[in-house]
Order: structure tokens, then sequence, then C-alpha cells
């Protein structure tokens, strides 16, 4: 009895030890540890891209962990989190950077310890990542830009619905799709643009606001997944058929949109690659081959004509 | 709003033997309802083809509605001197159970609803337990359940919108029983109606407004001080409840992620209408002026394109004369 009691006892006193010594990296075994922080996971695209890296390590045999704060604005909690990630010893560390220089003090700390560093999804202001592995937003969203000059047919009214005003997706994008419309079609005229945090419902409102207060408008950008189902929600209740929605990123809600028509199309990265690139050069970096220094993972237009190419259905996550 | 001499004179016996909202805070009501038609008045001269539209003024009610019904159940719960900084995740959290019961479930869809809103206001029995029962400062216990209800929406929805395929669901929100009134607007004002009857007629009024103006001696008094702060934060649970079902209803999906930072526009609307964060004085129509008067301001702001940024600064510059407002009362009151 008392035997059979320690057993179990040693089992499940080693069972709670295993997760731990397999933290401490490197020494103990010797599978590769890629650490990967991300601006979130509670997104459908941060689970696109964690599927991406996923697959890639299970096929590579190594062992991923994937964590991110709560929002997107938790700067503080990222920093946090790269910390104690700094302080585990992975063998190699991939950042999404919410703030790219709030992160220098942790990604310098790995840095001394050797520990190769990846930017991924948005770069850092810091030489110390070996590669950075990214959408060209502001290229994504110029191409926007010139599909919207193309439906309008070069004028009227246009308006940007944005994410976020701080962060270098949130502005790429936007200036982005405004040099597409400047170039594209210069006689197109641009309202300020406003900002919903990506929040659905906040959009939804700030949409009608602009709808409202602007007759002529006829085309309306978001710059996520959020504000463009944001902007279309508020233009269906505003009751306009005949305004062009064109919208960044994918999702069903948006991919349905456009299989309905009411969304003319949208840009998208391909965030199921990242994930694998990020893991892949990641993991040559550790093994000191040559990389890259920025590594586009492309972007491409999808609207009704196209959303069943092969092509289409591998980037749009749903 | 300048002051008025007579209100240095609140006869005590004028602070209602009735059940009515007081004499003090009908003024700080009224001193709301003129700076939202101050403020409408403003917007109108200077976007006279556009901001006072009808369609423009069903513009604004839309987006009150999720603020709105949150404010309604805050001002029960900050008029016993308390606060519930868990409506906004809770809110996403209702919406999630509305479509695990809708969606994955199968359940009806009124009877989905129901349970959803029930939902809420087991959220907030929960809170009510931990503040009542446990005495847990309001802050804490509800700062606790917004990291909960957050964690919790993202667990139940595997961390994805779930999306609402019953048409029945949505017109809920974007229907018009009423031509050119969308339902959320209608079941606003219902709640409204309810929140306000509960407040000014009932047992739970009198004795919520007892409790935050003196918790001692509300219990001295026979107050069951315990049990009716259970009820009043059961009662907030519910209003966030119905909250999340109409967000989720207009946007037809629930989102999990959504709701962080929605307690503080809440918990602004309750102040700007002129209930005291100090606990037992507050009305439901001050609180849906203050809930409508942010609207507008930031509709109002957004139709003469002013830049966002200074948006939040104006808005955040009425909470303070709200807030001032309120102070200046409270010292008049204690030297009178």
């Amino acid at each position: 009895m008392t035997a059979s009691r320690r057993t179990v006892l040693t089992a499940a006193a080693t069972a709670l030890l295993l997760p731990a010594s397999a933290c401490t990296g490197r020494s103990r075994d010797d599978v590769l540890h890629v650490a990967i922080v991300s601006k979130g996971f509670q997104q459908q695209f941060w689970q696109a891209v964690k599927r991406g890296a996923d697959a890639e390590a299970q096929k590579q045999g190594v062992v991923l962990t994937f964590e991110g704060p709560p929002t997107e604005s938790d700067i503080e909690a990222q920093i946090t989190m790269l910390q104690n990630t700094v302080t585990r010893n992975p063998d190699g560390l991939a950042l999404a950077a919410l703030d790219s220089r709030a992160a220098a003090r942790a990604l310098a700390e790995a840095e001394q310890k050797g520990i190769p560093i990846v930017a991924f999804d948005s770069g850092v202001e810091s030489d110390l990542p070996v590669s950075t592995v990214a959408t060209d937003n502001a290229a994504a969203s110029r191409e926007a830009g010139k599909h919207m000059a193309d439906l309008l047919g070069g004028e009227g009214q246009v308006a940007v619905i944005a994410h976020d005003q701080v962060s270098l997706s949130g502005t790429d994008r936007r200036d982005g799709f405004i040099a597409g419309i400047e170039e594209f079609a210069p006689g197109i005229e641009l309202l300020p643009t406003q900002y919903g945090g990506g929040d659905q419902a906040v959009t939804a409102n700030i949409a009608r606001s602009m709808i409202t207060a602007n007759p002529d408008l006829a085309g309306m950008f978001g710059t996520n997944e959020g504000s463009a189902i944001g902007i279309l929600r508020g233009v269906q209740e505003s009751g306009r058929d005949d305004l062009a929605v064109v919208g960044f990123d994918s999702g069903r809600a948006q991919v349905e949109a456009i299989r309905d028509g009411e969304m003319s199309g949208a840009v998208t990265q391909n965030p199921v690659a990242m994930g694998r690139i990020t893991v892949q050069t990641v993991l040559a970096a550790i093994r000191d081959e040559e990389v890259e220094e920025v590594i586009d993972t492309g972007f491409l237009w999808y609207d009704a004509d196209n959303l069943d190419s092969d092509e289409v259905q591998e980037a749009i996550y749903l | 709003m300048t002051t008025t001499t007579t209100e240095n004179a609140p006869a005590p016996q004028r602070q209602s033997t009735r059940s009515g909202p007081s004499w003090r805070s009908r003024m700080q009501q009224m001193l709301a309802a003129g700076t939202l038609v101050l403020i409408f008045i403003a917007f109108s001269i200077a976007s006279p083809e556009i901001f006072p539209t009808w369609g423009n003024i069903v513009t604004i009610l839309y987006s009150t509605v999720v603020i709105g019904l949150l404010a309604l159940g805050a001002t029960f719960v900050i008029t016993t001197a308390g606060i519930d900084l868990s409506v906004g995740t809770a809110m996403a959290l209702c919406a999630v159970m509305s479509g695990l019961f809708i969606v994955n479930w199968g359940l009806p869809v009124p009877l989905g609803i129901m349970l959803a809103i029930l939902f809420g206001g087991l959220v907030g029995l929960v809170n009510g337990i931990n503040v009542a029962i446990l005495d847990l400062p309001p802050f804490i216990a509800t700062l606790a359940m917004m990291m909960v209800a957050g964690g919790l929406a993202l667990v139940f929805s595997g961390a994805a919108p779930i999306y609402f395929e019953q048409p029945s669901y949505m017109w809920l929100s974007t229907g018009s029983i009423i031509p050119s009134v969308p339902n959320a607007v209608l079941v606003l004002l219902l709640a409204a109606v309810i929140a306000a009857v509960l407040m000014s007629r009932t047992v739970l009024g009198r004795y919520t407004m007892a409790i935050g103006a003196n918790q001692e001696a509300a219990g001295l008094a026979g107050v069951a001080v315990r049990k009716w702060l259970l009820i009043v934060y059961t009662v907030g649970g519910l209003f966030t409840g119905l909250a999340g079902v109409m967000i989720s209803a207009r946007l037809g999906s629930a989102q999990p992620a959504t709701g962080m930072g929605y307690e503080l526009d809440a918990i602004a609307a309750v102040v700007i209408g002129g209930t005291s964060l100090s606990g037992g004085r507050g009305t439901i129509a001050g609180t849906m002026i203050g809930a409508l008067i942010i609207s507008t301001l930031t509709n109002g702001l957004q139709i003469l394109s002013i830049p966002q940024e200074w948006q939040d600064v104006l808005l955040g510059a009425v909470i303070l004369v709200a807030v001032f407002i309120d102070r200046l009362r409270k010292r008049r009151e204690r030297t009178s």
C-alpha cells in the first residue's frame, strides 16, 4: 500500500517536473525549442499563423511555444511575455512586436544569450533580428487602393476607417491605400481617416456617421478584418447598396460578403505561410544558415472572380 | 451651467419620503438634459444639412444601444456605491453563450436569448456574492471577474467568432417593427423603462439608494443589505446579458475578444448622467441622457471630421465637468 502510494507520488512528481525540465531547454535534451511571441492569439489571423507554425514545427520535429497578449494594445503584457520567454532560454525566438521599441531591452538580453531572433508580421526598429518575415502592408494596401480606383472609375469620395493610428500595420495600410488612390485615381477625394480600433460595432457606428455626413461617398476601405466587417455593417444599416467596400485580411464573414457581392473585394496576407516561414527562418538562424534580411510572405487581391482559386483558398483563413 | 442659490436649502423632507428621485438628482439630470440639447443645437448649427436629419438621429440612437444597456445595469451598482468593471467582457461572454445556445446547441432563438440574459445574471450574482458575502471591495471583485469573463469568452468560443445563421436573431437588432426605427432602439427604450420603474417605484430602487447613501444606517434600519446587494449585482448582470445579445444580434456574430473598454464608457455615461460615484443617488433618465451625450458628441464630431484624438479629449473633458459638478454639489451639501 505504502509502496504503491510512493510510486504514485514519484510518478506525479516526475510528471510535474517534466515540463519544467523541457522548458530549461538545450542542456536537457537534443530537441530544439522555438518560442514565438505573437501579437495575440484570439483573432483568426493569429490562429492561422499558429496553424502554419505548428505544422512546420511538427514537420521539423522541434518544440514550439506560441503566446500572445490578450489584446493587440497590451504592449506591456507582451513585453513581460517576451522577457519571460528569454529567461526560459529557447534555442530561437520569433517576435511580432506590438511596439517595436519597447521590446528593445528584452531583445538585447536574448542577443547576449546567443538566442537568434526573427521578427515577423511587423519589423522591429533594431538590427538584432537576423530577419524580418512580413507582409509588405503598404504594398498590399496600395493594391487595394488601385482596385478601389478601378471600381469607382477614378472619381468620387472615398473614406478609410483604420484599426489604429499608432502601429506600423495600421499606418502602413492607411498610407499605402491613400498612396494607391492618389497614384491611380487622382480625381478621387479622400476624407480624413477615422479609427475604430478594429472593433466591429464601433467601426459600424463610425461608418454610419460618415455615410450620413457625406452623401456622395462612393467607397470605403477597412484596414483589417474587424474594420472591414464593421464598415459593411454600417453600410447595410444605412441602406446604401451602391457603395464599394474594400477590405483587408480575410475571415469567414468577409469571404461570405464577397461571395454575396456585398463587399467588392479585399487584400489578404497569407498567415499560414507566415507561420511556416517564420519557423523555417528561426531554425535556419539557429543552424547558422544564411537568411535573407527581409522575407516577404506576400499578399493577394481576392474578389468574387478568383475566390475559389487554389491560390486564394490557401491564403484566406476561415 | 450656472448654479442657483436655491440648492443651498435642500429640505430633508423633500428628499422623498416617497421613492422618486430626489430633488438634487433631478437637478443634475436636468443639467445633463440641458447639456444634451446644447450639444445637439451646436452640431445642428455646425452641420445643418446632415446632423439633425432623421437618418442621423437613428444612427446616434443605434450607437447608444449597447453602451446604454450596460450603463442601465451599472446605474444600480454604482448607486450602491459599488462599481462593476466586468460588464464589458461579461457582455462578450454572454454573446458567446448566446452563440453556443443557439448555434451550437440548436436551441430556439427566444430560449437562447433568455438563457444568455440569465447567464449575465449569473455572472452578476457571482459578483454580488464576492462583494456582499465575501466582503471583497467591488473594484477588485469585478476587476477579477473582468479577466475571468474575458478568458471564458475565449475558452467557450474556441477563440473564434460564432456566426449566427438565424435571421430572427439579427432581426432583434436590425429589424424594424416601427418603420425606420431599428428594433435595437426599442429594446433599449423598453429596458430603460423597466430600469426606471425598478429604480423609482420598487423596494429594490429604494434600498439601492439607501445602501448607497449609508450602508450601515440602511442595515440598522432593517434593510437586509447583503441580500439586496446580491440582487443589485444580479440585476446589473441581466442588463449586461441583454447587451451581449444585442451586440451579437447587430453583428450577426459573437465576437469573443470584444468588450474591453466598454465598461469605462458605461461608467462614463452613468457619471455624466448625474449618478454619484460615491453612491446614494442615481437616476435612470440621467444615465440614458449620459449615454446619449456620449454618442451624440462622438457622432457630431465624426460628422464634422474632427480628428479622433480630439474627440477623445473632448469626451474626457465632458466627464471631468460632470464629476466636478457632482463634487461641487457635495461640497455645498456639507457646508449647508
